[in-house]
């Protein structure tokens, strides 16, 4: 038996999807003050949320993501609210959901699902099992709230990864997950983007889709997106990319990305395979609508090279991932086995 | 060429030193360890010990760490493995009033609580030869202020890996300006959203890619520091 599968049917309608822009730096826009928790803004502020839930799907998102990336108990711990994770996710999938069910169209519900911050045994002191509770009691919420779809993402852990995704089976969500390809062109934790397909592929039906979102800038996602549908073209990729890098101006953070810049991001990553495509820090619902704009009614070009990504839309900020890793030709006194 | 091989006592001590690079580059505790005691034992000083074994071999993961061979598992395995040597040494060190680097207070700011960066940066720069004071996570300017004026010292580190939170950093060093005791410390930030413009508007002296560029900055800074005080 297969369980309601939302965004699968909406990939198989619409073959292409725009998922919204950036949460946390948005938010900054509306009185978010550095330090505090976004999440609790679901019951503080839920008109704020609403909002920037309603402006991205103004602007053509097809997938909205929940205000709840940092929703385990292991982040909303710093903030006291661990004992709230349940309320707090259920009610970040509620706003988002009423803003889904008034729209004009289909618009999928997603619930975002961040990494817990801690680092997993041998190398930290979270089991693997404690990371699927805490990925549980998240998800429970986020399911009741009414989220199609378990977004987990910016994970550089492959061990993590694989928690999550068994949360999301032991709950009842389908899911998806991304990684943020910051460190060299891996992940911090050193996972290469070329085998981001294989994480979680026995958990549950295995991931509806899997990518990459954050890391540094445009063009350095769109390197690890050649990498990812290289490995496998057959997967359904996601690229949620941060909107330029982030700079200050006098007291407020801005990022260098343009609305064109991002229609042209869209469109290469269109070209080189992608199936779901976003923005993350730094993207506004004006970026979004433009790189709405740029993907409608669009005829993909040849698959693009990273030389030609480069020139389009300015220098990777990183070493790509085929360039980093250890050759084994260190020179060393003789090596253990 | 199996483990069982390599006897530890057996090694001549340029041998024996080479092998402890490999060992901390593959992050071997015990073998670290029991090296660290082999080279007291044959009448070596603590200070040379630190510095030609274990800073040495650190030294090496660093660049590995920074050029994208490394990743913060294997650099972890290695800090641990270098933490354990040092255990040995630190007593010692003490003891025989070995020369010091210098000194850091370092801290994730408030409202984050990542601190996977943070901690190997504490890791490698103590690896280097610097007293680290490591604040944790979720610190408050007050907390920075308060450990800047019990300790003392040479290096301000701080560390943000949410979009969020990074601006915390401007938070801090604007309230260091209005004390007037920003210019009295060298301010290194770091974490994954940050870049080297942020750096330089938050106010820092200088942002740190990885562990392994904020112990060549630490160093250059110190240098630089000394060089003024000689000069002056």
């Amino acid at each position: 038996m297969t369980a309601a599968n939302p965004l699968r049917d909406l990939l198989a309608e619409k073959g292409v999807l725009l998922a919204d822009g950036a949460t946390g730096t948005n938010l900054f826009a509306m009185g978010l003050e550095a330090g505090e928790a976004p999440e609790l803004w679901n019951e503080t502020h839920p008109e704020r949320i609403d909002k920037l839930h309603q402006d991205f799907v103004d602007a053509g998102a097809d997938i909205i993501l929940s205000n709840s990336f940092g929703g385990t108990r292991h982040r909303l711990k710093l903030h006291h609210a661990q004992d709230r994770v349940f309320d707090l996710n259920k009610r970040a999938a509620e706003i988002a959901r009423a803003v889904a069910d008034r729209a004009p169209r289909k618009v999928i519900v997603a619930g975002s699902v961040g990494p817990t911050g801690e680092l997993l045994v041998p190398l930290g002191a979270m089991t693997y099992e404690d990371a699927v509770a805490a990925f549980v009691e998240q998800m429970e919420g986020l399911k009741a709230g009414g989220a199609d779809v378990a977004w987990i993402e910016t994970m550089s852990s492959a061990d993590e990864i694989r928690a999550a995704a068994e949360a999301a089976t032991t709950v009842g969500l389908p899911y998806t997950y991304t990684g943020s390809f910051d460190t060299a062109g891996r992940t911090m934790m050193g996972v290469d983007p070329k085998d981001i397909h294989g994480i979680a592929k026995d958990m549950g039906d295995g991931p509806v889709a899997v990518g990459a979102n954050c890391g540094v800038g445009a063009s350095d996602i769109l390197s690890s997106l050649l990498d990812m549908t290289a490995a496998d073209p057959d997967a359904i990729t996601i690229v949620k990319g941060n909107c330029g890098i982030p700079e200050f101006r006098g007291a407020e953070i801005y990022y260098s990305g343009t609305p064109p810049l991002m229609a042209e991001y869209a469109r290469l990553a269109r070209d080189a395979g992608a199936r779901i495509i976003g923005g993350c820090c730094g993207t506004s619902c004006e970026h979004l609508a433009a790189m709405r704009h740029a993907l409608d009614d669009y005829t993909p070009r040849p698959r693009p090279t990273i030389e030609e990504i480069v020139e389009r839309i300015g220098p990777l900020r990183n070493k790509m991932a085929s360039e980093s890793g250890g050759d084994g030709t260190r020179d060393r006194r003789r090596r253990r086995t | 060429m199996s483990e069982d091989d390599i006897i530890l006592a057996e090694l001549s001590d340029e041998e024996l030193v080479q092998q402890m690079h490999d060992d901390l580059y593959d992050g071997l505790k015990d073998e670290v360890e029991e090296a660290t005691r082999i080279l007291l034992d044959r009448g070596w000083v603590p200070y040379d010990v630190l510095t030609q074994a274990l800073v040495e071999g650190m030294r090496i993961v660093g660049i590995d760490f920074r050029d994208g061979i490394l990743f913060v598992p294997e650099v972890l395995l290695s800090a641990n493995a270098m933490k354990a040597g040092m255990n040995i040494l630190r007593p010692l060190l003490a003891a025989t009033g070995a020369p010091k680097q210098g000194k850091m207070v370092i801290g994730t700011v408030k409202g984050d609580i990542h601190d996977i960066g943070k901690n190997l940066v504490g890791m490698m720069m103590e690896g280097a030869g610097f007293d680290v004071i490591d604040l944790g996570i979720n610190n408050p300017v007050e907390n920075y202020l308060e450990a800047l004026e019990r300790e003392k010292p040479d290096i301000l580190g701080m560390s943000a890996l949410l979009t969020t939170t990074m601006p915390y950093m401007k938070v801090v060093i604007d309230t260091m300006k209005e004390k007037g005791i920003r210019d009295d410390y060298v301010i290194l930030v770091g974490g994954a959203p940050l870049n080297e413009e942020f750096g330089k508007a938050v106010g820092a002296d200088a942002y740190c890619r990885d562990a392994a560029v904020a112990v060549e900055t630490a160093k250059e800074y110190i240098r630089r520091k000394h060089n003024s005080l000689s000069v002056g």
